[in-house]
């Protein structure tokens, strides 16, 4: 896949970094205002996306790229079980017990396991979006050969 | 009394699915090792449970949210007599499966994918069959379904893609009905919990949407049951998957999904009217029915077992049909308890035989090479164990005493004979006689006519793993004829009738009033 022009490319890099930025502030509020780890992972996959779509995937190795967000994908839904795990094995003995200290109600860290679930559900999203993306790109591409 | 292994069902599996996907990458011996770790586990927890659990229930308050004046919040998984047995059939049949595979798949690529998908289908259907919330039974539905469709198309030719696109789009219009459906519960009773719905529906509701909310539940679910008007996906996706995968997809998929909600949904959720559970029962008398007509003139091994999969489904809607419709007349109410018993004692039959016999499919593939019957004969010569394993599950779907068919199917007409409905006991015990019929061109092609043309001395048994399933199946299904006698039956049978003749009982147990 091609790149797009010089003016689409310098947005892009302008663009990206916010998007990135908004996702995690999106999926790090999670437990205070609307949205969380769904809709943030989305918002960091589409940093990454619009990333490619402008340059173009020909300086990407794209299978390398998706084994590693693959990768990214797996780890980040083992470590949610673990901590839904934790639940059961610590205080109250039941399978996603919150029973880290709740905080005040309105910090940032505050709601215990919240913040945590909220963080790798929002690596799980942004890994699988991407990873789908690419699966795409790699077909389009032996389609193409 | 909550059972602190009830969250593990679904936990491991999808732990298992995920490791698999991370260190299958590095030892290429570990997906199927891991798979059979998990399944093993599985298997023991869910007899364990079942043993322990007896009749009681057992509710499992996810994050230890407790209802509030009654209302339950939170998410609940429900581990009663009903699910208890659907669990043990769930892990029994995957674990023989994945045991079968571990030759099976051996010719296929990626097995790491295979394993990590089998272990998540196991997951969703233990979901969909532990939750007491009907939106998570959706999206427990969606991983089952989802994982199903890329195993039926994991040969990845022609026939493989053209039998999951059609799964797929049946299977999608299918989930969408059935979360349209949640979306009309939802706006009217403002809550998602089962027996919340029930206490709020029983309380009063607009006979326009509960009508509407009934079919559309009844259409989605009868789509991924593949009840007879809304079959059309099944012979071509259960006969194209890899024949570990049509074992579990015919053995335990279609009743998981689809059975299991049914008949949960209709007892538990809605308040049991004479008007739905006649058309409950009319699918069911028509899928028996015309499923074995379908089947006869077959002449691939694996679409012929899989028409023979929807007739012998219409048997359990049928049978818990009567039980319904007795019950919603308030007459006879034990031979409505024998029509539900005989229903989900043919539903676990069902898995046993129409398992090994789809294990026997796929032996005769892996040995032969082809599924047409025309190709095949004197098979019994080289293959002993698929040939005697097979002609158990043949016996057993015609109902012949003494395996477990013959008990099933004698309770079922029993229970129609004795509630008055002369007919649809006539009707099965035709069905029955044809599919006798059918199993007997199945067993003469394949095992037994000799044509001098074509004797084929190169014919090898199969190896060790995918026999010891098969034999395993094979006593699975002479040991199921024993929940027949009257001790057995009352301590694993009962307790899952009792929990859908008791109206009360189930929504009383989680919202502890």
């Amino acid at each position: 896949m091609k790149g797009m022009t010089v003016i689409v490319k310098k947005t892009t890099q302008l663009i990206a970094g916010i998007v990135f930025l908004y996702g995690i502030y999106i999926i790090l509020h999670g437990h205070l205002t609307p949205g969380g780890g769904f809709a943030g992972g989305v918002i960091v996959a589409g940093s990454f996306i619009l990333l490619i779509l402008a340059y173009g995937s020909d300086f990407l190795n794209l299978v390398k790229e998706e084994r590693g967000s693959t990768t990214y994908e797996n780890l980040a839904i083992l470590v949610f079980l673990f901590l839904a795990l934790t639940g059961m094995v610590a205080g109250v003995g039941i399978f996603f017990a919150n029973w880290l200290p709740h905080g005040t109600p309105g910090e940032l860290v505050s709601a215990g396991f919240l913040p945590l679930y909220n963080i790798f559900v929002g690596i799980e999203v942004a890994a699988s979006i991407l990873t789908i993306f690419l699966a795409l790109i790699i077909f389009k591409e032996e389609v193409l050969k | 009394m909550m059972n602190p292994l009830i969250p593990l069902f679904v936990a491991v599996p999808l732990a298992g699915a995920f490791l698999t996907m991370i260190l299958g990458r590095f030892i290429t011996a570990i997906p199927r090792y891991m798979a059979l770790a998990v399944l093993l586990f599985l298997a023991f927890i869910s007899f364990w449970s079942l043993v322990v659990g007896g009749d009681g229930s057992s509710v499992y308050t996810l994050g230890g949210w407790e209802p509030v004046d009654g209302v339950p919040i939170g998410l609940y998984l429900v581990h009663d007599g009903f699910s208890a047995l659907l669990l043990c059939l769930i892990s029994l049949v995957g674990l023989l499966s994945v045991t079968y595979s571990v030759s099976y798949m051996a010719r296929y690529t990626s097995e790491n994918y295979f394993y990590s998908l089998f272990c998540l289908m196991i997951a969703g259907m233990n979901g969909v069959v532990l939750s007491g919330d009907i939106f998570n039974i959706y999206v427990f539905l969606e991983i089952s379904a989802i994982s199903s469709y890329a195993l039926v198309a994991f040969g990845v030719e022609k026939n493989e893609l053209e039998a999951t696109l059609k799964y797929q789009i049946l299977g999608v219009v299918a989930s969408f009905m059935i979360l349209f459906a949640i979306g009309f519960i939802y706006w009217s009773a403002k809550t998602l919990n089962i027996a919340d719905i029930r206490t709020v529906f029983s309380a009063g509701h607009d006979n326009r949407y509960y009508l509407l909310i009934q079919l559309l539940l009844l259409t989605g679910f009868g789509l991924k049951a593949a009840m007879i008007p809304f079959h059309a996906w099944l012979p071509d996706a259960h006969s194209s998957a890899p024949s570990p995968i049509s074992a579990m997809l015919s053995g335990v998929l279609i009743k998981a999904v689809g059975i299991y909600v049914i008949i949960r949904l209709f007892f538990n959720m809605f308040e049991v009217t004479e008007g739905m559970s006649i058309v409950i029962t009319t699918l069911g008398a028509l899928s028996m029915a015309v499923g074995v007509f379908l089947a006869i003139g077959q002449w691939d091994i694996k679409r012929l077992l899989a028409y023979h999969s929807i007739s012998q489904m219409g048997y359990v809607v049928m049978s818990v049909g009567i039980g319904m419709i007795l019950m919603a007349r308030g007459i006879r109410s034990e031979v409505a308890a024998l029509a539900i018993t005989g229903g989900i004692f043919h539903m676990l039959n069902h898995a046993a035989f129409k398992g090994l016999l789809f294990l026997n499919a796929g032996a005769i593939e892996y040995s032969v090479g082809t599924r047409d019957l025309r190709e095949m004969g004197g098979l019994a010569k080289g293959m002993p164990v698929t040939s005697a394993t097979s002609l158990v599950a043949s016996l057993s779907i015609s109902g012949i005493p003494p395996f477990n068919g013959f008990f099933s199917k004698l309770i079922i007409i029993v229970a129609a004979v004795m509630g008055r409905f002369y007919f649809l006991a006539l009707l099965a015990v035709i069905v029955s006689i044809i599919t006798l019929a059918s199993f007997m061109k199945f067993q003469r092609y394949a095992f037994y006519n000799i044509d001098p043309g074509k004797i084929r001395n190169d014919i090898k048994e199969v190896p060790a793993p995918m026999l010891l399933s098969m034999i395993t199946l094979a006593v699975v299904c002479l040991l199921l004829s024993l929940l027949a006698l009257p001790g057995l039956r009352e301590t694993v049978l009962s307790p899952a009738t009792d929990i859908l003749m008791d109206q009360l009982k189930y929504s009383s147990q989680i919202t502890g009033m």
